[in-house]
């Protein structure tokens, strides 16, 4: 019977704490509206000045596509335009941002705002992403205004 | 006034509409059966396992124990996951052993080279009970040796906390569990570990899609076992396992994976063979959302 109360307090503790971190959650994403994008900003210098080795590699487009279509196109669309958790990636700010940068993004995650972590691909992989992403180009964005969705 | 659907046929439709349709997330999935990385499900996304392990007992029936989990991505930092544990000893009966509800969280916001993640787990099960997820206290083979009727009358309910440690390092995840559990009535603590790394068999993706390409074959080793309890302390009296792990991630959504088991004294099963069959489902969340009139 303890027992039964002690599952039962604990499983009421977590769902309220659910509901609290989804608020907060959408009170910060209130109050940091301006840009989605902002988070590449924060990429430390050491980050943003890695280089692509695969930039010259011309297998490295559809392997990056693929690695794309398998993990990101849930989030960010099938096409990179941006989904209902994701932007867009055909943004200025995505292809401006260095390759070191967008790499850093992938293997921290942007994991307040529901962006995984994903350093689960090994380096070779989230640099193939880093070429299909930097050859998707910028068209003008329908997305600027995004607010990303509650998973 | 409205008359919608009732909550039973909407889960109804949800259950059938989740298992016919191809919504699939193709995430690298680990090959580990016992031990944890840092790696959190998708947010939204829902994945459904099944795992069977197979185990020869001294002096008793082998067995067969067999599990399944229902793992959620609540947010990029907490994943809920629920799971149902039975099993079958040959010779004896077969009997559902109880249930698990654990909690994975992950307190840094950015990766490191040793990330964290911190583990909570409510079970309830009986003393039958065999699927092996850690090995705690001073767990023996011998304590699987009598028969299920008299197994099953043992019921605890249990409080078990880890704390994962895992790192990433040139393609190999190491990953190292320190488990500490409490059986809720009058139980000391029992302490557990898991190590565990792995590598996927080609670093660099291939630019054409395959199933059987080695980027989707995953291979490591697994090491679990014992600590004792807060009143003896150690690696004595208790069992130890030495089990290669590989994991097949299909690009369809499925992944396969099979670990044979050694056990390393006298005290552990001589050998145990696990496989398990899961299927991630994108976006669920949202499909539960839309069901019951989130986002209309």
């Amino acid at each position: 019977m303890k027992a039964s109360l002690a599952g039962l307090c604990i499983s009421a503790t977590l769902v309220a704490w659910s509901a609290l971190a989804r608020q907060d959650g959408a009170t910060s994403r209130k109050a940091a509206k301006p840009s989605v994008y902002g988070e590449i900003e924060k990429a430390p210098e050491k980050a943003r000045a890695k280089r692509n080795p695969f930039e010259q590699d011309a297998d490295a487009v559809p392997a990056g596509k693929n690695l794309f279509e398998q993990h990101c196109a849930e989030c960010h669309g099938v096409a990179a335009l941006g989904g209902k958790k994701g932007p867009s990636l055909w943004v200025a700010e995505i292809q401006s941002a260095s390759p070191g940068a967008i790499f850093w993004i992938l293997t921290n995650g942007v994991v307040r705002r529901g962006m995984p972590v994903w350093s689960k691909l090994p380096e070779p992989q989230r640099w193939q992403l880093v070429t299909y992403i930097k050859s998707l180009g910028v068209v003008p964005s329908e997305t600027a205004d995004y607010t990303p969705k509650k998973p | 006034m409205p008359i919608g659907p009732s909550p039973f046929l909407r889960g109804l439709a949800l259950s059938l509409f989740a298992l016919f349709v191809p919504m699939s997330a193709r995430s690298q999935e680990n090959p580990y059966f016992v031990t944890y990385d840092h790696y959190l499900e998708e947010p939204g996304n829902l994945e459904i396992e099944y795992f069977s392990t197979f185990g020869t007992q001294h002096g008793g029936n082998d067995f067969h124990s067999f599990w399944t989990e229902f793992e959620y991505g609540a947010t990029a930092w907490w994943t809920t996951e629920f799971s149902l544990d039975g099993q079958t000893t040959f010779n004896d009966s077969t009997l559902f052993t109880g249930f698990r509800w654990e909690n994975r969280f992950r307190p840094l916001k950015h990766e490191h080279f040793i990330n964290p993640v911190l583990y909570v787990e409510y079970a309830k099960l009986n003393g039958a009970d065999r699927v092996m997820k850690e090995i705690e206290g001073h767990d023996v083979a011998f304590d699987n040796g009598e028969p299920n009727s008299l197994l099953r009358q043992e019921t605890k309910h249990e409080l078990e906390f880890k704390l994962i440690l895992s790192s990433t390092y040139k393609g190999w995840n190491f990953a190292e569990n320190t488990i500490a559990a409490k059986n809720l009535s009058n139980a000391p603590w029992e302490f557990g570990y898991a190590l565990g790394a792995n590598r996927p068999l080609s670093l660099k993706a291939s630019p054409k899609r395959c199933s059987l390409c080695p980027q989707n074959f995953v291979a490591g080793v697994e090491m679990y076992g014992g600590l004792g309890d807060r009143h003896s302390f150690g690696l004595k009296d208790t069992s130890h396992y030495l089990a290669p792990v590989a994991a097949w991630n299909l690009p369809s959504g499925w992944t396969l994976r099979v670990s044979p088991g050694f056990g390393l004294n006298d005290n552990s099963h001589g050998f145990l063979l696990r496989w398990g069959l899961s299927y991630e489902i994108s976006g669920f969340g949202e499909m539960v959302g839309h069901l019951f009139g989130r986002g209309r």
